[in-house]
């Protein structure tokens, strides 16, 4: 599986440190997320596209990345228009659309559509693993990151078994339809996939007990704050400050 | 199933973040060393389930199996859900940082749940622990909409409408997972009862 597709990249923001760059995302998200109107929440999208720009990845897959993203945006605009209480009214025959719902819904859009863009630009261009590294430094409790760590890196491993099972089942003439067969035959895919992990998990275990295993991994490579990183984390800081209090 | 960033209030953002921070130190606690990587890669497991999607007549539904996750972990559902947002936030882009909370409380929560109320049915013969597996499928997927809903119309009124529509949209979904809970049980029940002991 090809996961981490936007973590491929020669960027200023694939270079910058991973702390700083999660600690600007948690400001962002949260002042972003905590604006209202449509001024506001147009800025921090041009500010995340800006960020994007930096990022230079290519257009077409964090066009369709952001595209699947939105479908709960696209499920709030097929009712809100209609529903939401407040005058006036545009009257389209017997369908009546408030202008308040309309402002309502674009604000979440603008919202939502800048986190996500936010997202790629500065969380996406990092490894898994090296945000994993940044969140035992940034005080993450030890244990939530090593289940997270092994998480991660046994889903490609499970995946892999996932596959062995679909292909064995496709040979045996598996095509999957509404009824208790398919289900039943579903069940005991994922069934086995469950037991295939108990295993792996025992297997695990024993040699990690084995390399002296305590509840965590120790950190034996550090991060190193350049000064770009510090420049980039004030700057930006400041402008998501500057945005957030005119709001 | 989620919410995506920018749609809730801050109320119902902290509600969801304090929740689930209390459901997480409880989950955490609870799980010994020697079980960190059996939670981890039963995550794993259940994350490329999620990744499935059963046909239901004309169209697909995506497994959520929070009920399953909830009777095999227990209160080790909270980290073991938090960590696969976590994931989907960095990959994907769906939920986010902002709405982590709600998202990891309202499929956490029933998952918990119903280790606590239908554990019991496990324990008993095939088709009562069938039985179990089913109604805890069903419960966990509509309690966990029915969270969301709520934190919907909690935000804005007029959500009431878009809630209402995602309630209904899970009842046949809810009853795919209680079905496909129940087999996973009976099966896990003859090739490893020591997972539902």
């Amino acid at each position: 599986m090809h996961l981490e597709e936007f973590s491929e990249g020669k960027s200023f923001l694939h270079r910058t440190d991973p702390r700083v760059k999660i600690l600007i995302f948690a400001l962002f998200s949260l002042t972003c997320a905590l604006s209202s109107g449509i001024k506001i929440p147009a800025i921090f999208l041009a500010y995340s596209f800006i960020l994007l720009a930096i990022a230079n990845l290519r257009t077409k897959s964090v066009f369709s990345r952001v595209l699947i993203a939105n479908f709960f945006i696209a499920f709030i605009w097929l009712f809100i228009p209609f529903s939401y209480q407040g005058n006036p009214y545009m009257n389209l025959g017997p369908i009546k659309i408030s202008y308040k719902g309309l402002k309502y819904a674009l604000s979440i859009t603008l919202k939502a559509n800048a986190i996500i863009i936010a997202t790629i630009a500065l969380i996406s261009t990092s490894s898994v693993f090296s945000l994993a590294h940044a969140m035992l430094h940034l005080k993450m409790p030890k244990k939530i990151v090593t289940i997270f760590f092994l998480f991660y890196r046994y889903i490609t491993v499970i995946h892999e078994e996932y596959t062995k099972i679909r292909k064995a089942v496709a040979l045996r003439g598996f095509v999957p339809k509404t009824n208790i067969h398919t289900y039943k035959t579903y069940a005991y895919i994922i069934g086995g996939m469950l037991l295939k992990s108990y295993e792996r998990a025992e297997e695990i275990y024993r040699a990690m007990l084995c390399r002296g295993f305590k509840g965590y991994f120790p950190l034996v490579e550090h991060f190193q704050l350049r000064k770009p990183d510090i420049i980039f984390g004030i700057i930006s800081a400041a402008v998501i400050i500057l945005i957030g209090v005119n709001s | 199933m989620h919410i995506s960033e920018g749609v809730l209030s801050a109320p119902v953002l902290i509600t969801g973040a304090v929740l689930s921070l209390g459901g997480l130190t409880l989950g955490l606690k609870r799980i010994k060393n020697e079980d960190i990587p059996k939670v981890a890669i039963l995550s794993s497991a259940f994350f490329i389930a999620s990744l499935i999607h059963v046909p239901i007549g004309p169209t697909s539904a995506h497994l959520v199996l929070n009920g399953l996750l909830g009777m095999l972990l227990g209160w080790g559902a909270f980290p073991s859900i938090f960590v696969a947002l976590i994931l989907q936030g960095i990959l994907f882009q769906f939920g986010g940082l902002t709405t982590l909370g709600v998202n990891t409380f309202s499929m956490a929560m029933p998952a918990v749940l119903s280790y606590y109320v239908f554990k019991g049915f496990l324990k008993g013969g095939k088709n009562i622990a069938f039985l179990g597996g089913f109604l805890g499928g069903v419960f966990s997927l509509l309690l966990a909409a029915l969270f969301i809903s709520l934190a919907l119309i909690e935000t804005e009124r007029s959500f009431t409408a878009v809630a209402g529509t995602l309630l209904v949209m899970h009842i046949p979904i809810s009853i795919i997972e209680g079905i496909i809970t129940g087999f996973v049980v009976v099966y896990l029940k003859k090739v490893k009862p020591e997972a539902l002991g």
